[in-house]
């Protein structure tokens, strides 16, 4: 066949650095989305966990507050209820003195039955710089990026990816333990309907951590293991050498087969107790995306505890929400 | 009309070779070698020359969704890509079900077809599923065959009728497989391309475990059955087992599961949505192997074309289904032929030959003299580009725009009527 492949994927160099420090080239961001981790290289997520660092420093000041991008405007285009994302992408637009917009699906043309497409082309005509979309459905991020010449920055699309969240994992995890190579990270969960899942796996994987998934059989998505992860349905074996945990949420409002387990069942399988704990090591770091369903997927006392950095993960969203609005509206043509 | 100096493969009668074809009024007079005769010529030399195309799986979307195809424009897209006869499919609205419905399109097709269409009725009223349709009264009134298409029968008991009543009027049924309990909301093949995506997958045994369920049907009933677009390795070996034990089924499939992959899907291109889906390159090795050694009777386009409104939208919620009239041929010279994989005799078995004989169109599929002078003229070499301003379909969501393809219908003659000369539609008044 002339052309088995015709639609080409985005791009996504895995090289390693090279060697050679002087040899190394400055890494300069050439994309005006950010759809997924699936289609950055090693280097394109180093460059923004690296200016995360700085915007964090930016967070730490008396005053909160950088004229970086003053004069854009970013639409929060949101297609399902978020109240920490979208806080963050507004909070982190207005650090950077950009004007925020939030639109909710509620109060929109899109209730009118209006297309992705054509809200998108209208906040384009409107001279919007970035839209943030949060949406139900995947793709949609990828659908609205192509359509459109202005950035599109993806803050959740059904269960594909949610690129920020991971970004903002690895950054705490890399704060919390040093490095991210070498580390073995379980993820916990509703694997197959999660896009934090997904996000983390790219993410991680690319910069060399050994990642094990977990989840009830009917929750591991087919071929996972493709991925480059090890699989597994025993909580003990997840929690067991592992540096890190990242617990998703258990969408019981989501799409669910009919051998689904009762939250209560659930909660006894695979939910995170502090007497389960007591088998990891010691200093094993627990995260969660939120909002936690407390009792379900961990106890009120894991949440709270001292492994927990739960809210050091929110903190830091900000920084890489900062980080991300910046790269993608200073995208130099590659 | 006479063809000369073309090259004729014409399997029915087992020639193959240099002949002359003459045609007198809507028949084919003689197949000889240099005849001569003071007729409009048409000069096929370094051609082939084949029974006309029929592709018995297309989507006129007449009555009812006139805004993206109609009997008009879909036959002369047929035409252009080589086809002298089509099949259209009865998921119309109102959808063809009753007498009254065909009379209509009857009508329509008078009017406007450049090809022959033939009509596929209904098997159950309204599409339900359910009730069966009066098959006596739909094949008095003109009906070549009886598909829900677009929707598997689900019933077991509705099937069952439905195909003892088409036994008893001599009816073809061609059948949609799909267990709609495990495709459920699926909208791309089950697998890794589905996980990495965040899609709903479709496993493939939503359509193998339908096949097995008609295919024994028809073994109990010991009746004939024709099973739609197969697209994966385990409905290939269920149909080649159940021929070899004598079932009276029937196969086809479509050129997208032989050119194509699920890992098109990876860009959420909804040009590469259909139903069923496309499947692994392990089940494209199976198709083309089916293909090859017979297990696979027929290649069909299932044409469906879809407005821009249902196809630039989010993935999850476009509409399945692609055109395929204007590339069906060379996406199939192109992936079978070129690569040596298939014989062009096979390939004019595939989409002429064998198509006539599962509907019983007694005078096509071959260059008897006597039959029909529907005929296609291929150029099996000719190298060029598919491109959207090619497309003489209303809709153009077809996922092989801008590719390179080899091998193209130059003339076409549908009832000793010239309908493509040299690659362009003649326009009759």
């Amino acid at each position: 066949m002339t052309k088995l492949l015709y639609a080409k994927k985005p791009e996504a160099k895995n090289k390693m650095p090279p060697k050679d420090n002087k040899a190394k080239k400055e890494i300069i961001w050439t994309k005006k989305d950010l759809i997924g981790l699936e289609y950055l290289s090693i280097e394109e997520i180093r460059l923004i966990l690296d200016h995360a660092k700085s915007f964090k420093e930016v967070l730490a000041r008396p005053l909160r507050k950088v004229p970086t991008l003053r004069g854009k405007t970013v639409v929060n285009l949101f297609y399902e209820p978020s109240t920490r994302t979208r806080t963050s992408f507004e909070l982190a637009a207005k650090r950077l003195s950009a004007d925020v917009i939030n639109i909710v699906k509620e109060s929109s043309s899109i209730q009118k039955g209006e297309t992705l497409i054509d809200t998108g082309r209208n906040l384009e005509a409107l001279k919007i710089d970035v839209i943030v979309v949060r949406h139900n459905a995947s793709g949609a991020a990828t659908t609205l990026s192509r359509a459109l010449n202005i950035s599109v920055v993806n803050a959740g699309d059904g269960w594909h990816e949610h690129p920020t969240q991971a970004l903002l994992d690895i950054f705490t995890l890399e704060e919390k333990l040093g490095k991210i190579k070498g580390l073995n990270i379980s993820i916990i969960g509703d694997i197959a309907h999660s896009r934090v899942a997904r996000s983390n796996i790219w993410g991680l994987t690319k910069l060399g951590a050994n990642v094990t998934v977990c989840a009830p059989k009917e929750l591991v998505p087919p071929g996972i293991k493709e991925l480059g992860v090890k699989v597994t349905s025993d909580i003990d074996e997840a929690l067991k050498d592992a540096d890190a945990i990242n617990v998703l949420r258990m969408q019981f409002e989501r799409d669910k087969p009919d051998a689904f387990p009762s939250k209560l069942e659930y909660f006894r399988t695979f939910g995170i107790t502090e007497e389960r704990l007591k088998k990891a090591k010691k200093n094993i770091v627990v995260m969660h995306p939120g909002p936690i369903n407390r009792g379900v997927e961990m106890s009120g006392e894991v949440a709270d505890g001292i492994n927990s950095v739960i809210l050091e993960q929110v903190t830091n969203g900000i920084a890489i929400r900062m980080a991300v609005l910046y790269l993608v509206t200073h995208a130099k043509k590659g | 009309m006479i063809i000369k100096n073309g090259y004729v493969i014409d399997p029915a009668n087992k020639k193959e070779g240099l002949f002359d074809i003459l045609i007198k009024g809507y028949k084919i007079s003689k197949v000889a070698k240099g005849i001569s005769a003071k007729e409009e010529t048409i000069d096929a030399k370094g051609k082939i020359v084949v029974p006309g195309l029929i592709d018995m799986h297309v989507h006129l979307r007449e009555p009812g969704r006139e805004d993206i195809e109609t009997v008009k424009s879909g036959t002369r897209a047929a035409v252009s890509g080589g086809m002298t006869s089509v099949c259209t499919m009865p998921n119309t609205y109102p959808p063809i079900d009753d007498a009254k419905v065909v009379n209509n399109l009857k009508g329509v097709i008078k009017k406007d077809a450049s090809s022959n269409v033939f009509i596929i009725g209904a098997i159950t009223k309204g599409r339900d599923g359910k009730n069966v349709v009066d098959i006596k009264k739909l094949r008095e009134s003109g009906v070549i065959a009886l598909s829900d298409d677009g929707n598997g029968i689900q019933d077991k008991n509705a099937i069952s009728a439905a195909l003892k009543k088409a036994k008893e009027n001599n009816m073809l049924l061609i059948s949609h497989c799909e267990d709609i309990s495990i495709s459920r909301n699926g909208v791309v093949n089950e697998g890794i391309v589905a996980t990495k995506l965040g899609l709903r997958g479709i496993p493939k045994s939503s359509e193998y475990s339908m096949v097995k369920r008609d295919i024994e049907l028809a073994r109990k009933n010991k009746t004939k059955i024709h099973i739609a677009h197969v697209s994966c390795k385990e409905s290939v070996d269920i149909i080649r087992k159940a021929k070899k034990s004598g079932v009276s089924v029937t196969a086809e499939t479509a050129p997208h599961y032989f050119s194509l992959t699920d890992s098109c899907c990876e860009t959420y291109d909804t040009r590469t949505k259909m139903n069923p889906p496309l499947r692994s390159a392990e089940d494209v090795d199976a198709i083309k192997a089916g293909i090859k050694d017979g297990t696979i009777d027929v290649i069909a386009s299932d044409h469906a074309p879809h407005g821009k409104h249902e196809k630039e939208i989010e993935f999850e919620f476009a509409a399945f289904g692609i055109i395929g009239l204007e590339t069906s041929l060379a996406l199939s010279i192109t992936g079978l032929v070129d690569t040596k994989y298939i014989s062009l005799k096979r390939l004019v078995e595939l989409m002429s030959v064998n198509p006539a004989k599962i509907l019983g169109l007694k005078s096509k599929g071959s260059l008897s003299e006597g039959s029909d002078a529907d005929i296609t003229i291929i150029d099996p070499k000719k190298e060029w580009t598919f491109t959207k301003d090619l497309i003489n379909s209303k809709s153009k969501n077809s996922p092989f725009i801008d590719w390179q393809l080899k091998g193209k219908a130059t003339d076409v003659i549908v009832g000793g009527k010239l309908l493509l000369q040299n690659e362009k539609l003649v326009e009759h008044g």
